[in-house]
């Protein structure tokens, strides 16, 4: 039984051997994989916002190319997407009232970059049209097609600026570092006020501005603690919780005028 | 210290809501009001949002109102009877207002609406009270006897059909008046966060001719079941109440309630008034500068569909 296993295996790398020199001939093409040491991350109540790593790695990358640094790499944390209003205020008899208003649908609710050199450096304003990459070139999709192309620019402007204040959509340049010719380590920022859900963490390679491969995982953020429990129990079983806070209050009066009371 | 509201979603010190607590619990418990007209506009200036402040504001009146209608029922100044009709004609304007409160915040006018409501309002009733109470300090200043009410003597309201008799506070007149009395302020209870006491007390004084002495406990009692209501419905339809922000409101606000109360008794009724109408005039203004100042950012976001 040993003896024929050990026979088979030794057919196996024969034939490995015969295969890999045929196939040295052909330039292998490049990939890209990323790894993240966990699928979920729980932020407490206390979140101040923080760097996420992401671990990746260049298959098959060309020593000359790499040694020239014009391999680039683009790692993007992306949000769950919802719709999102965005309105405008506009004079009313001086007072400031929200007048007109865009509804626009899957806008991603974060979206952190790490890029190896600045986005204009790395390709063409095009690819990252196509590719719908960077905060500034994501695709926004509008619910009414039907308005004029100039207001949706503004408010699509306006949505991306508002994003961008929140620090919901961030850019760190130089947040992607090459550790050897094929092992990069990607910093992402997470904001302070970052979204609970299933974010996708996809990883872009370029090579001499050319785009070769993309590739992705999913992170599930959550946050943990009491005041998470709080949170659920309001939405989840909104009513008792409604009931609770009545009670509290009502408790809190009553033993408010037993130890306070001064008539 | 820092606390993450569970609710708001934003941090905020501990002290500085027990301190507002306790400050507008003080003026409360002098003034003999429940307090949320000045909670939910302070709440508003510490960056809660708007929808969020007027829920919380309303389960934090509870407390208030709580702790005063005790020390009313000890003294016997409540009208049961008159305090159930009214909160009869209370649920019903809460139930609208509570409508009409997620129509506006899915149109995105919630937050100026509330706005203009307490600028209406609160100049409304804080303009009316200061002239009363100037006229009157400036009347006892000259040496002129306060002009006494002629008991008896009666307006249109108490013409109106289905009468019905209220014994502790000796009155006999039309339950419509009471009923719409209690749904007016249910309304603006639910919009506003308000215990609505400011415009209850004066109203039930001066409309519907309750003696003084039954008018604030009474008002006190209906404005509990109320905003227990609102607050109960807040947080089944918008789940805007957030706990922990109330909680640390009650905690100071019980606390300042019994000091104010006892600081009230030593001050003169017009001076209390005219103290009172000063700063309700103080928190319009404010309210009414933000409306035309300029706004740093005139282009907001919010989420669709879940509002």
């Amino acid at each position: 039984m040993k003896a024929r296993n050990t026979f088979a295996t030794a057919i196996l790398l024969t034939l490995l051997a015969a295969a890999v020199p045929a196939k040295a001939q052909v330039p292998l093409t490049e990939g890209i994989q990323i790894g993240l040491s966990t699928d979920n991350v729980s932020i407490t109540a206390g979140f101040s916002g923080a760097d996420l790593t992401i671990f990746g790695s260049l298959e098959n990358p060309d020593p000359l190319v790499a040694r020239q640094g014009r391999y680039d790499v683009i790692v993007v944390l992306e949000g769950p997407p919802k719709p999102v209003v965005v309105r405008r205020k506009d004079r009313v008899l001086g007072v400031w009232v929200n007048l007109d208003s865009e509804t626009f649908e899957n806008v991603p609710v974060s979206y952190s970059v790490a890029t190896t050199r600045p986005l204009q450096d790395i390709t063409e304003p095009n690819s990252y049209k196509q590719l719908s990459l960077g905060a500034s070139n994501l695709y926004m999709q509008p619910a009414d097609a039907g308005d004029s192309p100039a207001t949706i620019e503004e408010f699509t402007a306006a949505l991306r600026e508002r994003k961008s204040a929140t620090g919901l959509y961030s850019e760190n340049v130089g947040g992607v570092q090459f550790l050897s010719q094929n092992l990069f380590r990607a910093t992402v920022r997470l904001a302070p006020n970052v979204p609970v859900g299933t974010h996708k963490a996809r990883a872009f390679l370029f090579k001499s501005g050319l785009f070769i491969k993309e590739s992705s995982a999913q992170l599930e953020i959550r946050k943990s603690g009491f005041e998470q429990s709080i949170f659920r129990v309001a939405h989840d079983y909104s009513f008792l919780y409604g009931v609770f806070s009545v009670s509290l209050a009502m408790i809190t009066g009553w033993l408010g005028r037993l130890i306070f009371r001064r008539d | 210290m820092g606390i993450y509201l569970p609710i708001a979603e934003i941090s905020v010190n501990i002290f500085v809501l027990l301190a507002m607590g306790a400050a507008v619990g003080f003026l409360s418990g002098m003034f003999g009001v429940g307090g949320g007209f000045l909670i939910t506009p302070l709440l508003i200036f510490y960056n809660i949002p708007p929808a969020i402040a007027v829920a919380t504001g309303a389960n934090q009146v509870i407390a208030s109102s709580v702790s005063g209608v005790l020390s009313h029922m000890k003294r016997g100044t409540l009208d049961f009877k008159l305090g159930g009709v009214l909160l009869a004609g209370g649920i019903v304007g809460s139930t609208g207002g509570i409508y009409v409160f997620a129509f506006l915040r899915r149109l995105g006018q919630l937050d100026l609406f509330i706005s203009l409501l307490y600028v209406v309002l609160l100049g409304t009733v804080g303009g009316l009270m200061l002239v009363e109470s100037v006229n009157a300090l400036r009347a006892t200043r000259s040496g002129a006897a306060p002009v006494l009410k002629k008991s008896g003597q009666h307006n249109w309201i108490h013409r109106l059909p289905l009468k019905m008799r209220f014994r502790a506070s000796k009155l006999f007149v039309s339950v419509i008046p009471v009923l719409g009395l209690g749904a007016g302020i249910g309304f603006l209870s639910s919009i506003m966060g308000v215990g609505g006491g400011f415009i209850m007390v004066p109203a039930l004084i001066y409309l519907l001719k309750v003696p003084t002495n039954v008018v604030i406990g009474t008002s006190l009692f209906q404005i509990i079941f109320t905003s227990a209501y609102t607050t109960l419905v807040h947080a089944t339809t918008n789940q805007t109440v957030d706990v922990v922000l109330a909680f640390l409101l009650m905690a100071g606000g019980v606390a300042g309630a019994q000091y104010g109360a006892k600081a009230g008794q030593r001050l003169r009724g017009e001076q209390l008034r005219a103290l009172l109408a000063l700063l309700v005039l103080a928190v319009a203004i404010r309210l009414a500068i933000d409306l035309f100042v300029t706004p740093p950012n005139l282009y907001s976001l919010s989420a669709a569909g879940l509002n």
